[in-house]
């Protein structure tokens, strides 16, 4: 029997950041409130549509841990870059790539953001500098630092974000992309979305060391825990790490404490956590914490709120529409985009 | 005999080598407590408990060298990868290390090590997630390779891979896990390197291994009622190949198709195809054909699918290609 580690949705460390909610204004809150109910809407419907077997591969969602995205985007400028992991439905739509893109790609079709060619796991929208969707655990951890390393090669001040799980961190890549990272102060913020497991191995049966944040004590990264339940703390983490990089001091690592109510992927029967547990870290549902602070303050009356909601509904319905009205790419189209070079002399038989 | 699904073939190969043998042991991401992503290696942690079934972090480089330096000392390591896609991290420890060990040292370190796990397309996972690794590994000295496409088979040569001396790497399919076959009440072993007939025939010899042999099947059967006779060699193992096999078939079929899921280039079509017309030159009564995927990376697309994948037409076509009857 698998044991079931417990974890505490509470549980913060001394380094936390606290969760002040005046401190953000009501633009703010509704911009977080909208996106992470844009998300949430949009992969329940991606969830109920893949049972339903509208599409096929393997569909990771990121139910629950959307306040990450979301603090992310408002402490961060469109001209930044992001690169992340398989679960990577919510950062386009954070990132404002139109949802229609996004189910058409899940759909396999031609209009999807990466042509119908790279499917769920693979999302990419360069206009949003989006740059992936990585199916390799680990792939992005260097890839994302490139791209920083390309942003201080040009001299701008732009920063590269790269998320991570928390099984991911074991790659050893990690190690040797921290060390030139921290020795070359490229401008990158890694953000660990912390839920917990990888797969069903939790991050107490991986490592003898559980505070994540302590993986880049070695190479002297700035480091800290977040509240990943918490828009507002996760947003001053990164616009602190973000000033840093700007200013040419380097890397941050943040292990963001976050926590998915789904499954790993679609096919998950779940047995290594307890439903209590589950229980417990809904109740911090960053989406209800919003609404409750708008709410309080009256920023938003009930039409309003659900004028949002019908906003949200129409965007998802109408994703659907576009993606199941949209051609598959024709057969030849496997020809194209393999290589830059147009007449790349490919072997053809049968 | 009696009928078991793949993963339970593959499961009871490693049941009774480790029953046999206390120094084998298995590892890998999710072996353990979630009883093996793909479920081969379920309730095994329960028999042999944490010192035997163990489960790793997603350190497939560092696993798969601590597992090399383990066989070095004499220890029996089967690594199972989650899927072979992602032990291409682990390659270096695989080809630098564990292929070359025993030349390395003048014979004095061998490597008697099973890398498993899933490989090639299994469905609509993406470019990353699809590969076929049996050429790749065929290429390198030092290594076997090993691609069964039944229960039977895979529990013999698992068997075997285990019981080898050298380096071995076994290759599965997410795909055929759940495929059933019969296999006998007790133990057996199939030795590395021989091939399989897996259909008499007369006409033409369909060469090919793994998942895709179901194709050749489907095909054969077919071309059974057009009046081919094809006679279908399974090569199970692709390093050693059984040249053998494949040269006396086709001095008796004069005709050749080898089916191929992977790439064409530096394939293990493309080394057939050689091997045919150096060694059984005068027998030929046509070119060697192939069937094999696009040279294209795998999409996820549902119809760039079925456009990459070798199929039952294409396979017929090629047939008849050989017997000039398009
Ligand atoms: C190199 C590699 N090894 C294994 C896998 C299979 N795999 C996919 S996701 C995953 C778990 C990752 O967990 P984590 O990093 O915590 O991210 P999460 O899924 O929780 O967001 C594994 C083992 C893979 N895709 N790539
Ligand atoms: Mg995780």
């Amino acid at each position: 029997m698998a044991t079931k580690a417990v974890v505490k949705p509470t549980k913060t460390t001394k380094k936390s950041t606290s969760t002040g909610t005046t401190k953000f204004s009501k633009e703010t809150y509704i911009k977080w409130y909208t996106d992470m109910l844009l998300i949430r809407r949009f992969e329940e419907k991606v969830g109920q549509l893949y049972i339903q077997q509208k599409f096929g591969g393997f569909c990771h969602l990121y139910i629950g841990q959307e306040a990450i995205v979301a603090g992310t985007i408002t402490a961060s400028r469109p001209t930044d870059s992001h690169m992340t992991t398989y679960r990577d439905h919510a950062h386009p739509l954070a990132l404002g790539t139109n949802p229609r893109v996004l189910m058409a790609e899940l759909y396999g079709r031609t209009t999807g953001c990466s042509k119908g060619k790279g499917g769920s796991m693979h999302f990419f929208d360069k206009e949003k500098n989006f740059m992936g969707g990585h199916g390799i655990v680990g792939a992005q951890i260097p890839m994302g630092t490139g791209v920083a390393f390309a942003e201080k090669y040009k001299g701008t001040d732009n920063v590269c974000f790269v998320s991570m799980g928390d099984g991911a961190v074991r790659q050893g890549a990690l190690h040797e992309t921290f060390n030139m990272a921290m020795m070359w102060k490229l401008p990158v913020i890694y953000i660990i979305e912390n839920n917990n497991y990888a797969m069903g191995t939790s991050v107490e049966r991986s490592t003898n060391v559980q505070d994540l944040s302590k993986i880049g004590d070695s190479y002297e990264m700035p480091s800290k825990s977040v509240n990943g339940m918490s828009p507002e703390a996760v947003h001053e983490a990164i616009s602190e790490a973000c000033e840093r990089a700007r200013r040419g001091d380097g890397p941050t690592l943040l292990d963001i404490r976050t926590y998915r109510f789904k499954g790993h992927s679609m096919s998950d029967p779940q047995k290594y956590r307890t439903k209590e547990e589950v229980a417990e870290w809904m109740e911090k549902d960053p989406i209800d914490h919003c609404l409750d602070v708008i709410k309080e303050n009256k920023w938003l009356n009930d039409t309003e709120i659900t004028d949002i909601a019908a906003w949200v509904k129409k965007e998802v319905e109408e994703s659907i529409e576009f993606a199941e009205n949209s051609p598959y790419p024709a057969p030849e189209e496997l020809y194209e985009d393999v290589y830059m070079q147009k007449d790349y002399p490919y072997i053809k038989e049968y | 005999m009696k009928t078991v699904q793949f993963r339970e073939a593959l499961r009871e190969a490693m049941n009774e080598e480790m029953r046999n043998d206390p120094n084998v042991f298995l590892l890998g991401e999710e072996v353990a407590e979630y009883n093996g992503a793909y479920k081969v290696s379920q309730g095994m942690l329960d028999e042999f408990g944490e010192k035997r079934v163990i489960d790793t972090p997603i350190a497939e480089l560092g696993f798969t060298g601590i597992a090399v330096g383990a066989s070095m000392m004499g220890l029996r390591p089967i690594v199972e990868f989650m899927t072979w896609n992602f032990a291409i991290l682990a390659a270096d420890q695989i080809i630098n290390s564990a292929a070359k060990m025993l030349q390395m040292s003048g014979g004095q370190y061998h490597c008697p090590i099973v890398f498993r796990g899933g490989n090639g397309p299994a469905g609509q996972l993406g470019a990353t997630h699809s590969q076929s690794f049996e050429a790749f590994y065929a290429h390198v000295p030092g290594l076997k390779v090993i691609t069964p496409s039944t229960p039977y088979d895979a529990k013999g040569l698992l068997k075997a891979a285990i019981r080898d001396n050298d380096p071995v790497v076994f290759l599965e399919s997410e795909k055929m896990y759940g495929d059933k076959g019969e296999i006998p009440e007790g133990e057996y072993i199939i030795p590395i390197g021989v091939a399989d007939i897996k259909r008499k025939g007369t006409d033409v010899t369909i060469v090919s291994f793994g998942k895709i042999m179901k194709v050749a099947h489907e095909a054969a059967e077919i071309l059974a009622k057009e009046g081919i006779s094809c006679e279908i060699i399974d090569l199970r193992t692709v390093r050693p190949i059984d040249y053998h096999c494949i040269v006396e078939s086709v001095k008796r079929t004069n005709r050749c198709v080898v089916l191929e899921e992977s790439w064409p280039l530096a394939s293990i079509s493309s080394e057939i195809a050689y091997h045919l017309q150096r060694y059984a030159f005068d027998y030929l009564d046509a070119p060697v054909m192939r069937v094999t995927q696009t040279d294209t990376p795998f999409a996820f697309s549902p119809t760039l699918i079925e456009e990459a994948l070798p199929n039952v037409p294409r396979l017929i076509n090629a047939v008849k290609a050989t017997l000039y009857r398009n």
